[in-house]
């Protein structure tokens, strides 16, 4: 039987849950034996081949790059989880949804104390930014959500065995609790 | 200029005795004063009364009727509560929109009116409604704007609508049943007199055998909250009248407060005697600051007639006063640790518990909060016996309730009716036929369909601290319940995120229902959400700000059913929408690609 397939995102985030990922230690080789990575930044491969089992998603959806991968994903992937604070409710890069879009590109562009010369960049290469950074589950169907910042190794292992091994995934009240 | 101006914030703070627990007061006069309460005026209070600064800040930023940037001279404050939209406010709202030439929440170019949204003032009876300034306006109609505005353009001296030079309307009072209990005629002392010849375990005793229970809803005994109060040893006791009624929809506190102040202060100097306090605080909601002066008066007579003060009814050593305290527009307030908080001149937060007000409440001394109802109740029950009381009812809820109707009835207004009526029958007594569904307890409550209209009013049965609104067969009911939720997501004091946040969700969640975006999977997120936010929050605000929307999930599945879609999933997201914006600033105009989920 071949082994199951699974592929991560990063949308909008700061990779630290890919990094939790990598910090199960030693048992990715316990990982590597279970499964085979398709479309990830942790193996570089940029697109999708085939059909996918899982796939794992960090970060928010702020640009229109972001909605056109999520949407990539769904539709390749058999169970979409939605993996940590900024994928589950947009984390803190949805810190700007409280002030206006127009009024953060100017200050990043126009009036921050560093800017010499600025200009809102309008490259049509660049990602369209979204009025606000919206949660994975407002764009598309999400299975599974796994919270924290970023969820724990252990949880993440937790979760992606039983997922892999067709477990219940009811996590218990250690792996989830963040205070 | 500038010296003046610190003069009046000294003075002002002097007046109230350099009391840090007066904040309330302090932060009301001088708000009355300047219009706003700026950064300088906060610091120049923190400095007078020797506190910090975010102490001031704190307390000024939490309350609706605080403002921290200067505002008009007048700021009308339109009642956008649900029964106030149902009757017009929201073409009232549109004329002052016109009349004024700014939208609410902004201020006239003149600088002279500010135009603001209020929750439920307790007028739900004279719709629409509005406070301008603390005076009431009620039955506005769109074509009586022009002519306020007007007046309160030429209006001089702080916009004080008397002097505006029209005619403003009077609360109606719409006592529409009176009772034994409540509503009965009464003569000033004679509960007190019986009292002062008991023993104060005796007068608890009485209300105990009374069963009589608190009337804002919860229903606890009250011959316990006071025993309770009256054993915890403390060097100080305190009474406290819960006046805040600020459940939408109710308004019968008003009435009593109108009509039988005399019996409520009756009842306080009773709980006085009982629990062995020497001070008593009626704390009054904001809303209904026109009625001071009235209150006053009443407290002044009785102080007359010895009633109050030292050597009350010549019982050597009862000393029992007093004194109002002013709310300033904040629902949790109702909660009764948060309005302890409030009390104590903070900002109003519930506290946790225990250690319960009875315990540990203002000043953390043992304190006994009471609704305006329960206490009047209380002041008959020593005055005619708890055989009196008991015989009235039903077997756990004893003596009469009064529940202030309003919404889609011929009859709006406050009834005093025995326990254990049924919704049917009020509903008949009130004119309201066909009704499709009751609203009983106000939002916090729960939405009743006409399956249920059989069952009866009582603790035991369907419990209510006065609220009860009509919604006929015509209106939208689960826009209603929307703007229930909405209510809440603006009353959150913020302490903790399930309430926070997740009313603020359940919002977002129902909206997408109504919008045709839902499928069965977004009831059932929305069933879950809710009873997230009712189990997890930490008072009682939250744990009933799901009741609109659980309620109506259990009572009108099908109102529901018809909104949801077929599958398993729609998004709420809509691409073109949300790059609309990016693609303004920088002039782009992508293709998008058709949408696929």
């Amino acid at each position: 039987m071949a082994k199951p397939l699974v592929a991560t995102a990063p949308f909008t985030g700061c990779f630290g849950c890919h990094m939790s990922l990598l910090d199960i230690d030693d048992r990715i080789l316990e990982l590597a034996d279970l499964v085979e990575f398709d479309k990830s930044p942790i193996n570089d491969i940029k697109t999708f081949s085939r059909p996918v089992d899982v796939g794992l998603l960090e970060g928010g959806i702020s640009n229109d790059e972001n909605v056109e991968w999520l949407r990539e994903f769904r539709k390749n992937c058999k169970v979409l989880v939605a993996v940590g604070q900024c994928a589950l409710t947009g984390g803190v890069p949805a810190m700007r949804n409280t002030v206006p879009l127009k009024e953060c590109l100017e200050e990043a562009y126009l009036n921050g104390p560093t800017v010499v010369d600025g200009c809102i960049p309008n490259d049509p290469d660049i990602p369209i930014l979204l009025d606000k950074v919206y949660p994975c589950h407002e764009v598309v169907k999400i299975d599974y959500f796994l919270p924290g910042c970023p969820p724990s190794a252990d949880t993440l292992w937790a979760a992606l065995t039983a997922l892999l091994t067709g477990k219940d995934v009811g996590l218990p009240y250690e792996l989830i609790k963040y205070d | 200029m500038a010296e003046d101006y610190a003069k009046l914030v000294n003075e002002t703070v002097e007046k109230f005795g350099k009391d840090r627990g007066r904040l309330m007061d302090i932060a009301r006069a001088l708000h009355a004063e300047l219009g706003h309460l700026s950064e300088d005026t906060i610091g120049l209070v923190a400095d007078a009364l020797g506190i910090h600064r975010v102490e001031v800040r704190d307390m000024a930023s939490f309350y609706a009727f605080f403002s921290r940037e200067p505002k008009g001279r007048a700021t009308i404050r339109l009642c956008n509560a649900v029964v106030e939209r149902m009757k017009g406010a929201d073409e009232v709202a549109k004329a002052f929109e016109e009349a004024v030439g700014c939208s609410f929440g902004e201020t006239s170019e003149d600088g002279k009116i500010s135009l603001e949204y209020t929750p439920c003032i307790g007028m739900s009876d004279q719709p629409p409604s509005a406070l301008v300034n603390g005076v009431v306006l009620t039955r506005i109609r769109p074509q009586d704007v022009p002519g306020i505005v007007a007046a309160l353009r030429k209006g001089e001296g702080g916009g004080r609508l008397h002097e505006g030079g029209y005619e403003s309307s009077e609360v109606e009072l719409n006592l529409r049943q009176t009772g034994p209990v409540v509503f009965a005629p009464m003569e000033r002392g004679a509960a007190i007199r019986k009292a002062v010849n008991m023993t104060a375990d005796d007068v608890i005793n009485e209300l105990n055998r009374a069963r009589v229970r608190g009337r804002g809803g919860a229903g606890f005994p009250t011959a316990m909250k006071w025993d309770f109060c009256r054993k915890a040893e403390a060097d100080a006791h305190y009474v406290v009248c819960n006046g805040d009624e600020g459940e939408p929809g109710t308004f019968k506190d008003r009435v009593i407060l109108t009509e039988q102040a005399d019996l409520l202060f009756e009842g306080m100097t009773v709980a006085g005697y009982a629990i062995g306090a020497q001070e008593g605080f009626l704390y009054l909601r904001g809303e209904y600051e026109y009625l001071i002066g009235h209150l006053q008066q009443t407290l002044a007579k009785r102080r007359r007639l010895g009633l109050l003060g030292e050597n009350i009814c010549g019982r050597e050593g009862f000393n029992f006063d007093i004194r109002i305290q002013l709310g300033a527009g904040a629902y949790v307030c109702g909660e009764e640790s948060a309005l302890i908080e409030s009390l104590e001149g903070k900002r109003g937060a519930p506290r946790d518990r225990p250690p319960f007000p009875v315990q540990k409440g203002y000043l953390s001394r043992p304190s006994s909060v009471n609704n305006v109802e329960t206490l009047c109740c209380a002041a008959r029950i020593i005055e005619h016996g708890a055989d009196w009381f008991a015989a009235m009812g039903t077997k756990d809820s004893t003596g009469t309730k009064l529940l202030s109707v309003s919404g889609d009835c011929e009859r709006p207004g406050v009834y005093e009716l025995e326990y254990g009526i049924t919704v049917e029958k009020l509903l008949e007594l009130v004119g309201a036929d066909g009704a499709q569904a009751v609203q009983i307890g106000g939002p916090s409550g729960q939405c009743l369909a006409p399956k249920d209209f059989g069952r009866a009013i009582s603790f035991e049965d369907v419990p209510t601290g006065g609220s009860v609104i009509v919604f006929g067969p015509e209106r939208n009911l689960l826009e209603c319940m929307r703007q229930f939720i909405e209510f809440f997501v603006d009353e959150s004091c913020g302490w903790c995120a399930p309430c926070r946040v997740g009313t603020t969700l359940l919002l977002k969640q129902l909206e997408k229902v109504l919008e045709g975006k839902g499928t069965r999977a977004d009831l059932d997120q929305l069933e879950r959400l809710g009873v997230t936010v009712k189990t997890m929050s930490r008072c009682g605000l939250g744990q009933t700000a799901a009741n609109p929307i659980l309620t109506t999930l259990r009572n009108f599945p099908d109102l529901y059913d018809n909104l949801i879609k077929p599958g398993d999933f729609i998004p709420s997201f809509d691409l073109k929408k949300a790059i609309a914006e990016s693609c303004a600033i920088t002039g782009r105009n992508p293709e998008l690609e058709e949408e696929h989920v």
